[in-house]
């Protein structure tokens, strides 16, 4: 099965870096893009403006995924684009690092909330058009922290590893709706949340560079393309080698 | 505006709802399994998405795991209306 003309893809962080990139994408591969953010409106609506620059069909779409409310989220998304929302990529994210020992009670759950919990209300709620569909793509952007260690982000470690448990497991649940979940684990991408931590990293990539968000997003679009309609429950590393 | 939940109103949405998810039409009846009809748990939440869109009544998974036959299913609907 295809995906229907009047498609919408909800991507959530996507004022800035990777989420921005991805939005771009999918709009180049004709999804109407929902264009979320939390504060950041101008990054938000230069993004619409891109998309609309190159011929696509976007709308800012303004919430906090950790507070605020997923039903508002997806029935203005709809009503700003005129169709159902049948692909949704969790990109949204936030970082509280610390060694364990000092993470406060309030930074853990912080991360957690924003990054995982955020993620599965808002994978809920995307299955019921997606199932009356028979069609859906979600996408959750985790990170190669979590399948591998990092001192310092334990918090944001648990949520990723979470996030890819949690994609395989909902993947088994709708794969015969021609639902697929799938997760991308970006490695080191050059983007505002990175830029204090990559000057010592590069060294430890293989590829000897950072990524770029493109690179992540080209990622993401196959995975939400019907060529990628039986490619579910995997996790698609962009790390320049960092994880083999 | 949500439609008045009637134990027959239910059932029409029930039985209509039931062949989307590869029920035989000739097959369904208030004592018919889901287990007989070949309809799984993952049919029965989107059973329940169309009663709740139909007729406001929300199932809980714990609920929806109970019910056996199509009658339960109808008669699960119009006590949680209650």
């Amino acid at each position: 099965m295809s995906r229907p003309d009047n498609a919408v893809a909800l991507v959530t962080g996507a004022s800035t870096g990777i989420g921005s990139a991805i939005a771009r994408a999918l709009a180049a591969d004709g999804w109407r893009v929902a264009v979320n953010y939390r504060s950041d409106e101008d990054g938000a609506k230069a993004t619409v403006k891109a998309i609309e620059d190159a011929g696509g069909t976007a709308a800012v779409l303004a919430g906090d995924v950790a507070n605020g409310s997923v039903e508002e989220l997806f029935t203005q998304a709809e009503e700003a684009l005129g169709g159902p929302v049948l692909a949704l990529v969790n990109n949204a994210g936030v970082r509280a690092d610390n060694l364990a020992i000092q993470i406060e009670d309030a930074d853990w759950d912080t991360v957690l909330n924003t990054n995982l919990s955020a993620a599965f209300r808002l994978t809920k709620r995307s299955l019921k058009p997606m199932l009356k569909a028979r069609y859906g793509r979600i996408v959750n952007v985790a990170s190669v922290v979590g399948p591998r260690a990092n001192a310092g982000q334990a918090n944001y470690a648990a949520a990723k590893a979470g996030l890819i448990g949690m994609t395989k497991t909902i993947s088994h649940e709708v794969a015969r709706r021609g639902i697929t979940v799938n997760a991308v684990a970006p490695g080191f991408i050059e983007t505002d949340m990175t830029k204090d931590l990559l000057v010592d990293v590069v060294k430890a990539i293989p590829a000897r560079r950072a990524g770029q968000p493109d690179e992540v997003a080209a990622a993401v679009r196959f995975l939400a393309s019907d060529d990628a309609a039986y490619v579910t429950g995997t996790t698609l590393f962009v790390d320049g080698g960092m994880s083999a | 505006m949500a439609t008045a939940v009637t134990p027959e109103a239910v059932e029409k949405v029930v039985f209509d709802a039931l062949p989307q998810f590869g029920a035989d039409p000739a097959d369904i009846s208030r004592d018919a399994t889901f287990e007989d009809l070949d309809v799984d748990s993952l049919d029965l939440a989107e059973l329940s998405q169309i009663i709740e869109d139909e007729f406001g009544v929300q199932l809980k998974g714990d609920d929806v795991g109970k019910i056996k036959t199509v009658g339960d299913a109808v008669d699960l609907v119009v006590s949680r209306a209650g």
